[in-house]
């Protein structure tokens, strides 16, 4: 199955491999001890590691080209089955209890579980929210925004100022932080969405990053790096409620909130103006061509991403009762990004199941939560390049004609 | 008077290492049209290594003057066996993806790299070995410019007048101007376009290393987020003066190493970042060519 060749090209690889990480991975020096620590099973694991992927990637390789050949030896003669995943979401008969049975689920997971569980469940669910916002912008009108959390920041910002200041409480400030990280997303877009792609992305980071330098030094309006404390959590009707109320309190505005999001996302998708995001993010020119109006359709993406963007905020700051400019640097943006691309870029679903997969996993994993961040980096890199379409991948509503049998030809 | 010629020094320097860093953006840009995220992470790596290799070599007794050359010589190679790596492993096989898939791909490999270093090693500051000593010459004008400025200055200038022969009067130069003319031409006339790529992958990254290793000595300390700052800066740099263009890659880190060095010495030196940020969205906003860039004409 594998020829002498390959294994001596994958020898090659994880050699070049061990050379690779030599310095950093085995060396590490002291240099106010003067000491120096050799960590030669480093090496080891490297050498193994690289050598058993190279061998497994060249094998999926090969497969690969042989199903394919065989494939097209046998012509487009054989329907490809759809996924078991399609099938149910085509099909409402399966969806509907489905979907039934996860809400009851979601709405009992409280009482099933401890606060620690509802407390992460509820951070999830936030990142479920935050990821559907950035899919409207990256998935579904194909703008890359790395500035993402500058709406979060935004919205979090707005609900422990006006408190501080005003005393404005949550549910006020919940309509209020989305209309700010709205207006910031026009602001911001207006003048940054004639450019292109790649360029749209770096001006996106910049602001980003902006905003978070004035937030971390302009002291007499955030109070700089040291952030906000004592942020009410969110009140009910005027009843004080005890830690772990509260805590279950936000948790069912979470669920409440994922859902209205899952259903507005829902419809956006096929609306007039879904269908427009999708056009320009296939072909900008076409679509100008066909009358759609470039600059409005994409500032209502940017602005409809910043709205969830800016209430998540107001959460996130209800949720931890203080904020500071370190909880929004661009790793914030590239973990709500990568929870977009694993997912997948425009299917609702998959972003669901890559935000739960991403922040769960390394929760109930802590050995492995320190790898967190080089698997978002890893996650980004590999699904680009063996799967771009994401875990779920999107399929647009379409027509299907029935194929005739060659029987009843005429 | 002094203290505007001081900010003026500490600006050129600053704006010598962005210029460094900046050529790896800009050629990588000019031959495959990807802004090359992982950039200031190669920079980051060639520091890295300069200050393990100059350590170990510190602690194992070599002269000084040892330690400078394969230190050097360190970060130069690991930094571009890690561009070679990186191109080929997240680049390559997306050549004929959608624009925004590399650049993706891109960012991935830049946080991937952030916390390989940040595990293999530590996320503290850790103080860099003073490699460049304090020359006697340059005692009379040491409060104005150090010596390490001047070396910078020097060492910089001449690796971009070897980056300009290089490009000018090589074989491997000549078919890196043929294939950011137009790759496909120039695979037609023979040009191993693969290898020109990886060729300006590993020229770019030896250069970043170069700088890693002048500014993490010229500071004093490094650790694994440098690479994120300066990536971003010197990106700026490079789209300031045209994003593709040699010379205007120096250009652009020359005027934004003396902005920031004015705006900070005369303004605020709260806000040094948010300089170098706005001036990165002014420009992409209001002359995205850039100052000695083409302006791009997108055919249908």
């Amino acid at each position: 199955m594998i020829s002498f060749e390959e294994l001596k090209r994958s020898f090659l690889v994880s050699l070049w491999f061990v050379f690779l990480t030599f310095p950093i991975l085995v060396i590490k020096a002291n240099p106010i001890e003067r000491t120096i620590i050799w960590r030669w099973e480093n090496m080891f694991f490297v050498a193994i590691g690289s050598f058993v992927l190279s061998i497994l990637i060249r094998v999926v390789n090969t497969q690969k080209t042989k199903r394919l050949e065989r494939r097209s030896a046998s012509d487009s003669d054989t329907t490809t089955s759809e996924p078991l995943i399609q099938v149910i979401l085509q099909n409402p008969r399966y969806l509907y209890p489905l979907a039934g049975a996860v809400t009851v689920f979601a709405l009992v997971f409280p009482y099933l579980f401890d606060t620690y569980q509802t407390n992460i469940m509820t951070t999830a669910l936030m990142y479920v929210v935050l990821g559907l916002g950035l899919n409207i912008v990256v998935g579904m009108a194909g703008l890359l925004d790395l500035g993402f959390v500058a709406f979060y920041a935004v919205g979090a910002y707005s609900y422990a100022l006006l408190n501080a200041h005003f005393g404005i409480g949550f549910w006020m400030a919940l309509p209020i932080g989305a209309l700010f990280a709205a207006s910031f997303g026009i602001i911001l877009g207006f003048p940054v969405l004639r450019l292109r792609g790649d360029y749209l992305a770096i001006v996106t980071l910049g602001f980003g990053e902006i905003i978070r330098l004035i937030l971390e030094n302009w002291n007499e309006f955030s109070q700089g790096p040291s952030g906000i404390s004592n942020i009410p959590r969110p009140g009910m009707f005027g009843i004080e409620l005890s830690l772990e109320a509260a805590i279950l309190y936000i948790y069912y505005i979470m669920v409440a909130l994922v859902i209205v999001t899952i259903f507005v996302v829902n419809r956006l998708q096929d609306s007039r103006l879904g269908r427009a995001w999708i056009a320009l993010r296939e072909d900008e020119i076409a679509c100008q061509a066909m009358g759609i109006d470039k600059t409005k359709t994409k500032l209502t993406a940017f602005a409809l991403g910043a709205t969830w963007a800016g209430m998540m905020g107001v959460i996130f700051a209800a949720k931890t009762t203080f904020i500071n400019p370190a909880s929004f640097t661009f790793l914030e943006s590239a973990i709500i990004l990568s929870i977009v691309v694993l997912g997948g870029m425009g299917s609702i679903l998959g972003v669901i199941v890559g935000a739960l997969v991403l922040i769960l996993l390394p929760e109930y994993l802590r050995a492995l939560s320190d790898y967190r961040m080089l698997a978002f980096g890893a996650i980004l890199v590999v699904m680009m390049i063996f799967k771009p379409q994401g875990i779920i991948s999107n399929v647009r509503r379409t027509y299907k004609y029935q194929k005739q049998k060659s029987g009843d030809v005429q | 008077m002094e203290y505007f010629i001081e900010l003026l020094f500490s600006g050129l320097t600053r704006g010598a290492i962005y210029a460094l860093i900046a050529l790896g953006y800009t050629m990588v840009y000019g031959i495959i049209g990807l802004i090359n995220f992982a950039h200031g992470e190669i920079y980051m790596i060639g520091a890295f290594t300069a200050f393990i290799v100059s350590t170990v070599l510190s602690i194992l007794g070599f002269p000084l003057l040892a330690i400078i050359v394969l230190a050097g010589l360190a970060a130069a190679v690991w930094s571009s066996a890690y561009g070679y790596t990186v191109e080929k492993l997240a680049y390559k096989p997306l050549r004929h993806a959608p624009r925004l898939s590399p650049l993706i791909s891109a960012i991935g490999m830049s946080i991937f790299l952030q916390n390989y270093v940040l595990l293999a090693q530590t996320s503290d500051f850790q103080p860099f070995p003073e490699l460049i000593p304090e020359f006697d010459f340059m005692e009379p004008f040491v409060h104005i410019v150090g010596s390490s400025d001047m070396v910078i200055l020097v060492v910089t200038t001449l690796m971009m007048v070897g980056l300009t022969l290089l490009i000018k009067f090589t074989r491997i130069g000549k078919a890196m101007r043929a294939t950011s003319q137009d790759r496909k031409m120039a695979m037609l006339v023979g040009i191993n376009v693969d290898r020109v790529i990886s060729a300006t992958f590993i020229v770019g990254s030896a250069l970043a290393a170069v700088g890693g290793l002048l500014i993490a000595s010229h500071i004093g300390q490094i650790n694994f987020f440098i690479g994120f700052i300066a990536g971003i800066k010197a990106f700026t740099a490079a789209v300031l003066g045209g994003i593709g263009s040699i010379p205007g890659a120096v250009l652009g880190g020359v005027i934004l190493g003396l902005t920031e060095s004015f705006a900070t010495g005369y303004v605020s030196s709260d806000y040094e970042d948010v300089f170098a940020f706005s001036l990165l969205v002014l420009i992409l906003i209001f002359k995205p060519s850039g100052l000695l860039g083409k302006a791009e004409i997108q055919k249908v």
